[in-house]
């Protein structure tokens, strides 16, 4: 990338560690900026945190209430996606579904990927038994079938939403690890890294101030990417009953109801189906951009 | 999608290679395919089974020694057996077999056939032994209580002098299957009586008998022409093991299966404007009901209770939610069955579940958990529940889980509120009595698990009311006592009977000739043709 | 969407990305330039082999015990599973001890190893038949599923990810991508019934669900368990060309998604090998654009590709809950599933192994091409 290069050169040396940041980040933003289809991606992760905060002003009906009169309507100018079986405006539900997924998205992010992280950067930098013990650890969870994981850790803890983020979670963080621990052994031998150690610096400042911010970047990129993932896992225990409780509009449940109308009564299933896929497009266009602008030359 | 002009050239290949072969077809005229869920089935030894898919199964393969009636309520209607008598005092019955009825190698069925079946299900003592163990029998005393007399008679005495229609209709359940004496004592192994081997075994002399099981793909019968009244001109009945709805419905339209059994309301309605194919309903044993933990101590409150009743809209949720699929049925007995009642005293009225809430003192409405099975029926069931609930002030907050989760919960009673089916285990009011107005022992270590002790309701009065109608020995008397039994749970008890159920079919027009019973092992194929 | 494949493939890229962050870290050599002596090559292999062993021993060994402690948090009673809900106590207690779970969990569980260690993975609770005999029921069936759909995962998925990557900002990578995306974002179950309704219900061009015919049910001796590879044994071309037609949509819908992610990561790394030094240099000799791209990019290309294909075989053979579901396909997912659900746990515990072992299996395979190419991979 040939804009990339002459720009950080054209910026000349910052002066102050703000400034480099600032330099740093204007350079991943123009790069960021360029990439149209990262910015749709942009574009719809925006949306969904608007609809989100807004869906409650938004929605035309309550997304709860029932009228078995209009049940399974057809798309029309009161209903614009149409009823479900008991008679509640799918569109007011997939609004108020967009703040659930955000949630799931946000709290694996916030749960899973810290710890992935600093378990992975730890772990490869400090290397020997403890990194053994968290490579066989995490082999362990690899190795079993995610879903059936999540599902065990549903029917423990019961059935809801907080719980189903709660397993999600708790099923992700051996990937978050595995690639921070990459990342870290690339790193830890680099000369920066060396310099801070002969300064005497403590392994957990090294790890805090030089590996785990190399790592942040390629790990906001496997999390926006694994958004897709994250959601459809949620509706996967959706479908077996064990995700979000009825009444919740959470989307994925939604599918797993109108699976049983998918011939007929088509719109059941496929707008919250478009509104995941949408959200996922937008993630991984997203994940796209940020890893093309976080790494010009890959 | 770049899979489909794969898909397409796949097949273009294989039509290339391999000619005309039509080798997606409907079904030949001498097979008859159905589709249903087996995900239940796991036995097919008569002994053991319990479950919808097996009882059924197993009714078509054996004979009984009655049959219960399917034309309507009413005393069973006799089988295997050609008279019988009841002595003087009531506890012991001599019955006589029929002449003719061989089994599927062609030997007789004799009364040490009959016997040997009676006592096997009572000494293996599996799930279903206590719907004839009930009759006073045990593991050491079957052997002198139940015993032939000759090749055609036997006897058997019971510890009291139950209703003669409580012996018959336990005598024409599908455990009291008789099974082949030398065949299955053939297949012996450290003396289990056969059963490993009749798991997956037939010895009947029923319509039909077993050609191959197929787990997780289909069970295949092959007809018995020898069977006695057998009409069917099908030489194979296959029920294919197909568990998505959505996928039987379109095979249906395909052809490839004769015969969908677990399409829903909406699926039925449909299929009715397709061409060659056929919709109906019939009824079920099956009860929806609603049970309240009475450990709650708000949901001990009668007044609670009623205002539960007064704030269900039941004949909404049948119309639009189980056309076809349930009718609104508000007593423990099915209909159908000696001594149902039909009443249905409740209606939606929220203004006065609401007067009924301030009069318990909770006129601001309280908070309760329901659990409920997450299968798409109940699941819409429940949630039509929780809105006309919430119009009274309740808030009910569902638990959907998988079926034997709920259940364990359910019988270990840490719920508040329990939503789901019921199915008699045999066609007796004693069955559905016994469960819903039967608890000796309220004790959390109780022997006996019955729904009314789930629920912790403490009735010695009702039990004793409701031990004593098995020994009335007058129908109408006996049916008496069962319709005030109901009328009294009706009012005042944790149960809110909501439904009965009706079994859903769809097959192709030609078909013909499928009976249904109230119960799964009332299912019969024996005069199905195409 | 409740299948396994995509959200174990999001899980499971972390090889992967390890090993791309490998091959960048190598990538200022060309690998294609070091032809070490193939003793030393066969060296590394074997060491490299032994301690994978080694790992998986330990990993199996956890992967037991995690699913022990499953089994004990999950509120499920699997006697009540077994016996049903009108029991008597004492067939409740007989079958209770009959399943073991009268005894402390300790003793279950080094009574269990005890077991295993003679090859005996127990009975399953639920259909009362050695597990032994279930798996080698399911397993052939998710086994011939997989199989395929890898196959055209392949076949499609890499030659559209090196397009996508030659053509990288212009409309081929644009519509490769979205393709691909969309496979990620699909519920599987939605694809697969409305590929059922059109090819099967309205068109006709295919067999509906189960595996085969059921008139050829049967008449297929069984060897290898796999039908497509059976029939053709047995030499019966018309039970093949029913098993095709069965087979097409379910694998193909399967393989829709493996191609997604195939095509996915190969133009990443394909990204990553056409900014190399090595390509650019070879490009500046004058090399034809193709045989840079397909040689030289594709070949430093196919170590990370090897773990990406064994990674998206490894999430297909764990079964798709809900794509068997559908087409009533007799898999192991669903076996799984239903086994979880009844806490039925010498199944769960049995499929755990078989399904650990194979993705532990194939991450050796891997290991093992990937240091027979490049050997000082660590």
């Amino acid at each position: 990338m040939k804009i990339a290069r002459d720009a950080s050169h054209a910026s000349g040396a910052p002066s102050s560690r703000g400034q480099a940041k600032l330099a740093r980040f204007s350079l991943f933003w123009r790069l960021l900026s360029q990439n149209l289809m990262a910015m749709v991606g942009l574009g719809v992760v925006i949306l969904l945190a608007v609809v989100a905060l807004l869906g409650p002003v938004l929605s035309p009906h309550d997304p709860y209430a029932q009228d078995l009169a209009v049940r399974l309507m057809p798309p029309n100018m009161s209903y614009w996606f149409g009823t479900d079986e008991l008679g509640r405006d799918i569109f007011s539900r997939v609004l108020h579904g967009a703040r659930i997924t955000l949630s799931i998205v946000v709290l694996v992010a916030v749960i899973a990927a810290p710890f992935g992280l600093i378990l992975g950067c730890v772990s490869g930098y400090r290397g020997g038994w403890f990194d053994l013990a968290i490579m066989r650890i995490t082999d362990i969870f690899l190795a079993f079938p995610r879903l059936i994981l999540a599902l065990a850790f549903v029917a423990a803890l019961g059935p809801g939403i907080e719980n189903a983020v709660i397993a999600i979670a708790l099923t992700s963080w051996p990937v978050y690890a595995r690639v921070a621990r990459a990342e870290t052994l690339l790193v830890r031998s680099a000369n920066y890294v060396s310099a801070a150690r002969l300064q005497g610096a403590s392994s957990w400042r090294v790890i805090r101030r030089y590996v785990i911010p190399m790592c942040v970047n390629s790990m906001v990129v496997r999390v926006t990417l694994d958004m897709a993932g994250i959601i459809l896992t949620a509706a996967g225990l959706g479908f077996l009953g064990l995700g979000a409780k009825p009444p919740s509009p959470e989307w994925g449940a939604m599918i797993a109801n109108g699976r049983q109308y998918l011939f007929d009564q088509w719109w059941l299933a496929t707008m919250p189906g478009l509104a995941i896929l949408f959200v996922s497009l937008g993630f991984n266009l997203l994940g796209d951009g940020l890893r093309d602008a976080f790494d010009p030359r890959g | 999608m770049l899979s489909l002009k794969f898909v397409g050239q796949t097949l273009v290949i294989a039509a290339v290679f391999l000619g005309p072969v039509n080798c997606w077809s409907a079904t030949p005229t001498n097979i008859l395919v159905m589709a249903k869920s087996l995900d239940d089935l796991i036995t097919l030894d008569p002994a053991e089974a319990f479950e919808f898919s097996g009882t059924e199964i197993i009714g078509n393969l054996y004979d009984r020694l009655f049959e219960a009636n399917r034309v309507g309520p009413g005393e069973p209607t006799p089988s295997l057996a050609q008279s019988w008598s009841v002595s003087e005092d009531g506890r012991s019955y001599e019955f006589l077999l029929k002449e003719g009825p061989v089994f599927e190698n062609g030997r007789p069925v004799s009364a040490f056939d009959v016997v040997f079946s009676l006592r096997r299900s009572v000494i293996l003592n599996k799930t279903p032994s206590f719907i004839l163990s009930q009759l006073g029998f045990t593991k050491q005393n079957v052997g002198a209580r139940v015993r032939a007399i000759d090749a055609r008679r036997f006897v058997l005495e019971t510890d009291r002098d139950y209703a003669p229609s409580l012996v018959m209709n336990i005598l024409s359940s599908a455990m009291t299957s008789i099974v082949d004496r030398e065949v299955v004592l053939a297949h012996e192994q450290d003396g289990d009586l056969g059963h490993e081997w009749l798991r997956s075994h037939s010895a009947g002399s029923g319509p039909f008998r077993l050609h191959r099981w197929n787990v997780g793909e289909y069970v295949m019968l092959e007809a018995n022409h020898e069977y006695p009244n057998a009409s069917t001109k099908i030489e194979r009945f296959v029920i294919r093991d197909i568990r998505e709805p959505a996928t039987q419905r379109l095979m249906l339209i395909r052809g490839d299966i004769d015969i969908a059994r677990d399409l829903g309301p909406d699926q039925i309605a449909a299929l009715a404007e397709e061409p060659g194919i056929a919709t109906w309903s019939a009824p079920q044993a099956r009860i929806f009901y609603m049970a309240l933990n009475q450990k709650n101590p708000i949901l001990a409150l009668t007044q609670v209770q009623l205002a539960i009743r007064y704030s269900i809209d039941y004949q909404n949720i049948v119309r639009h939610l189980l056309p076809g699929r349930a009718e609104v049925h508000q007593a423990f007995l099915p209909k159908g069955f000696i001594g149902a009642l039909k009443e249905t005293p409740f209606v939606l009225d929220t203004a006065r579940a609401r007067r009924l809430l301030i009069e318990a003192g909770h006129g601001k409405g309280f908070s309760i958990k329901a659990d409920v099975r997450s299968d798409p029926l109940a699941l819409q069931i429940a949630q039509a529940i929780q809105a006309s609930l919430a119009e009274a002030g309740i808030v009910m907050d569902l638990q959907p889980g998988d079926g034997k989760q709920v259940l364990t919960k359910y019988r270990a009673r840490r719920h508040d509120v329990y939503l789901g089916y019921w199915g008699p285990d045999y066609l007796d009011p004693h069955s559905n009595a016994a469960a819903f107005a039967r608890n000796v022992n309220n004790a959390n270590d109780a022997v006996d698990k019955t729904l009314a002790w789930r629920n912790s309701w403490e009735i010695p009065d009702i039990t004793r009311r409701t031990d004593e109608a098995t020994l009335v020995r007058d129908p109408s008397d006996r049916a008496e006592a069962y319709r005030k039994l109901q009328r009294s749970l009706q009012t005042n008890s944790p149960f809110i009977i909501l439904f009965q159920e009706r079994a859903l079919f769809a097959m192709r027009k030609e078909v013909t000739g499928l009976e249904v019973g109230l119960t799964a092992d009332q299912i019969r194929y024996e005069r199905v043709s195409k | 969407m409740t299948d396994l494949q995509r959200n174990s493939i999001g899980s499971k890229k972390s090889h992967l990305s390890q090993q791309s962050a490998h091959a960048r870290g190598n990538a200022a050599e060309p690998a294609l330039l070091i032809r070490p002596s193939f003793i030393v090559r066969l060296g590394f292999c074997i060491t490299r082999v032994a301690r994978a062993l080694a790992s998986i021993v330990v990993t199996i060994i956890g992967l037991l015990l995690v699913t022990f402690m499953i089994g004990r948090v999950i509120p499920v009673d699997p006697v009540l599973a077994v016996v049903g809900d009108q029991a008597s106590p004492e067939s409740y207690a007989a079958a209770r001890a009959e399943m073991g779970l009268d005894q402390p969990l300790l003793v279950q569980v080094v009574m269990y190893f005890g077991k295993l260690g003679r090859g005996d993975l127990g009975t399953s609770t639920l259909t009362r038949r050695p597990i032994v005999e279930d798996i080698a029921l399911y397993f052939p069936a998710t086994l011939e599923l997989a199989t395929l759909a890898t196959i055209f995962g392949i076949i499609l998925g890499i030659p559209a990810g090196v397009y996508s990557a030659a053509r990288r900002g212009r409309l081929p990578d644009h519509v490769i991508r979205i393709i691909s995306l969309f496979g990620y974002s699909m519920p599987t179950f939605w694809l697969g019934m409305i590929g059922l309704l059109v090819l099967y219900a309205k068109l006709g061009w295919i067999a509906g669900p189960g595996r085969i015919d059921i008139l050829y049910d049967g008449m297929v001796p069984t060897v290898t368990r796999l039908l497509l590879v059976d029939s053709l044994l047995a030499g019966n071309f018309r039970a093949f060309a029913s098993a095709c037609a069965h087979i097409a949509l379910p694998s193909a819908i399967l393989g829709y998604f493996s191609m997604a992610y195939i095509a996915r990561m190969t133009r990443s790394f394909m990204i990553d090998q056409l900014t190399q030094d090595h390509i650019v240099a070879a490009r500046a000799k004058g090399l034809s654009e193709g045989r840079v791209i397909w040689r030289h990019a594709l070949g430093n290309a196919a170590v990370p590709l090897v773990t990406v294909v064994a990674l998206s075989y490894g999430s297909l053979l764990e079964g798709s809950v809900l794509t068997e579901t559908v087409f009533a396909w007799p898999g192991l997912g669903l076996y799984l599933t239903n086994a979880l659900l009844s806490a039925d746990m010498n199944a769960v515990l049995g499929a755990t192994i078989v399904i650990g072992l194979v993705f532990l299996g194939l991450n050796l395979v891997t290991d093992a091409i990937y240091s027979w190419i490049d050997p000082r991979a660590k």
